[in-house]
């Protein structure tokens, strides 16, 4: 820790980044040095198998979707900016945020934290959640635990309520809805990186 | 019936007999010669890796039955918490784990650290019964063994070695003493500890300053160093220990009556610090045992003697158990159990860079540069409140403070509201 010398401003672009996540130096940082770790290759850019060799993440049911939340569509690789970006929307929000209706939807705000989550659940991306995708999910999350027609039950059960317009598919906005009373900024929210 | 029973008595005991000597001899070679001479086996390390191992597969298996009870309410904001997870493994500072670490969704095979422990599955219950067999059955009468053994033995060699004339030769001895007593008493409380940065170990003449979380401290550090201990005189057994090392090597030991008065404290720790031939002294600012997450106020007065100060950070390691001393709520006895009945101690320990006062600085802002140095390195969160707030209530000004603040909060809602 005491060793780090390099400062911010080694990193390209750290000052707009600072501004557009509202990360502090420390922390960019300190992101960039684990960018670096991750970074087997020393190429700039991680690719999934580089998170891959996170072994936590392997072990989580999900850990797949949330490589995937990484790369945009198309993209092979992901360079700093980008890691940033993504794992700013974990940054806890601030409380007495206030920002005028011209400024851009903060990085941590509530409503991109849903869309990671709902990205979680559309993994292709078509902004709905089908049956398919969600019995995908719950497979994963649950396991040999459940039967496969437990799962089934299951998976009616969670269309059926948030599904308002019947179209056997969750859009993003039934997801917000069904997620009302849900304290999103606790549960998707990264203590550390207040 | 007297003949039957004879050659079964002497069988018994013969058994007896062959089961002590191999125990001895075990905990001789495995425990006892490594710790006076420093060296180690590295068995705790691969006993910490099973751990870890086994309390991973535990975990999963909670998750996973956790999330089976709530099946049949399965809720679509339960994939937050794999998601947040994820990230989280994805940063995996160290930092992040240890603030993490607070909401412990892993467990630890103690159901004294998860509270939301119900049946999940045989399989699991059987290994937390084994894992109580194990820990009360076989590792606490070894742990405790060796505690009295490690006590025992510092007790008598500090006696010992106290009746030589004063010199290097006693210094030596007492300073080897002092080191395999307290190895010993590691390996009594089986504590894992990885000491960084060991090129700025304290030397003669400073002070050596560290956040405290249980008694435990204490011999975590003396295990590495020797240091000058600084206290109150206690009496039964740890009034022994006391007046027994004290005989050996100085250390600065208060009557309760001394305690108070400020000026005498502060007297003869200063002239502790001026000889140069004394060892540093050991002080925890604190006050009292924090939860380690975080770093409370440093009582200043340490800071005001003058002299070097080197910071150490002690971190100790949630997922083992938490060593927390809530001295309000156990005693010390039962503490002790606690900690010789968990699985593992583990801990890091960073020695920091020595650091003094600079001009123009009182001692309570020295005191906070040294607080913040700490808090950062150990990745604690650096507080303003006192410590003793466990016990005592909170005094006027940061009481002011921290109405200000609020103040402050309540306006800005307003502001907010005028505006939309």
């Amino acid at each position: 820790m005491g060793s780090s010398n390099s400062s911010v401003n080694n990193i390209p672009n750290a000052q707009e980044l600072m501004q557009e996540t509202g990360f502090s130096a420390a922390h960019i940082l300190r992101l960039h040095e684990r960018f670096e770790f991750l970074d087997k290759h020393k190429c700039g850019q991680l690719r999934p198998q580089d998170f891959g060799a996170v072994q936590e993440l392997a072990l989580n049911p999900i850990g797949d979707s949330i490589i995937s939340a990484f790369f945009s569509p198309g993209q092979e690789t992901v360079d700093f900016a980008s890691f940033v970006r993504i794992l700013a929307h974990f940054r806890p929000t601030d409380r007495n945020q206030s920002r005028d209706g011209a400024q851009q939807e903060p990085a941590n705000s509530s409503i991109r934290k849903l869309k990671f989550a709902f990205q979680m659940y559309d993994q292709d991306r078509d902004g709905k959640i089908s049956r398919a995708e969600l019995l995908q999910v719950l497979r994963a999350m649950l396991g040999i635990q459940v039967t496969e027609e437990q799962l089934q039950s299951i998976a009616e059960r969670a269309i059926q309520e948030a599904d308002l317009d019947r179209d056997d598919a969750i859009s993003f906005d039934e997801f917000r809805k069904s997620l009302e009373k849900v304290d999103i900024d606790h549960k998707m929210s990264i203590r550390f990186l207040r | 019936m007297e003949l039957f029973f004879n050659p079964f008595d002497n069988l018994v005991c013969i058994l007896l007999g062959i089961s002590f000597t191999v125990w001895f001899t075990l905990l001789l070679v495995f425990i006892i010669v490594p710790a006076i001479f420093g060296v180690s086996f590295g068995i705790r390390r691969l006993y910490m890796k099973t751990l870890l191992k086994i309390f991973e597969w535990a975990t999963l298996r909670i998750e996973r039955g956790m999330y089976l009870d709530s099946a049949p309410e399965f809720e679509m904001s339960d994939i937050f918490y794999f998601a947040r997870r994820g990230v989280e493994s994805i940063m995996d500072d160290e930092v992040t784990k240890r603030f993490s670490a607070e909401e412990l969704e892993s467990w630890n095979l103690l159901t004294r650290s998860n509270n939301n422990f119900h049946y999940i599955s045989l399989r699991l219950t059987v290994l937390w019964g084994l894992g109580l067999l194990i820990r009360y059955g076989f590792l606490l009468p070894l742990r405790v063994t060796l505690a009295f053994t490690g006590v025992g033995l510092l007790v008598v060699l500090t006696s010992v070695v106290g009746l030589l004339p004063n010199g290097r030769i006693k210094n030596f001895l007492s300073e080897k003493v002092h080191l395999m007593c307290y190895r010993i008493c590691v390996r009594a409380l089986t504590a894992i500890i990885t000491y960084h940065d060991s090129e700025n170990k304290p030397k003669n003449g400073g002070i050596c300053v560290a956040n405290h979380t249980s008694p435990i401290d204490v011999i975590i550090l003396a295990s590495d160093g020797c240091y000058a201990m600084v206290g109150q005189i206690h009496g039964g057994l740890i009034g022994v220990i006391q007046r027994s090392m004290v005989k050996a090597c100085p250390h600065v030991w208060f009557e309760r009556s001394e305690v108070k008065d400020r000026h005498l404290v502060a007297k003869r720790l200063s002239d502790h610090i001026e000889d140069k031939t004394k060892l540093p002294i050991l002080i925890f600012p604190e006050g009292t045992c924090i939860n380690n997450t975080s770093v409370m106020m440093f009582k200043k007065g340490s800071f005001e003697i003058g002299a070097t100060v080197y910071p150490v950070a002690i971190k100790y390691d949630p997922r083992f158990g938490d060593a927390f001393w809530n001295s309000s709520k156990f005693g010390m006895v039962n503490y002790l159990l606690r900690m010789m009945s968990s699985w593992a101690i583990v801990c890091s320990v960073w020695y920091l860079p020595p650091m003094s006062r600079e001009e123009g600085e009182d001692a309570v802002q020295f005191a906070n540069r040294v607080k913040a140095a700490i808090a950062r390195q150990g990745g604690l969160v650096d507080l303003l409140w006192d410590g003793g707030l466990k016990r005592g209530k909170v005094k006027d000004t940061f009481k002011e403070e921290q109405q200000k603040l609020y103040s402050k909060m309540l306006v800005g809602t307003q502001e907010d509201r005028s505006r939309s």
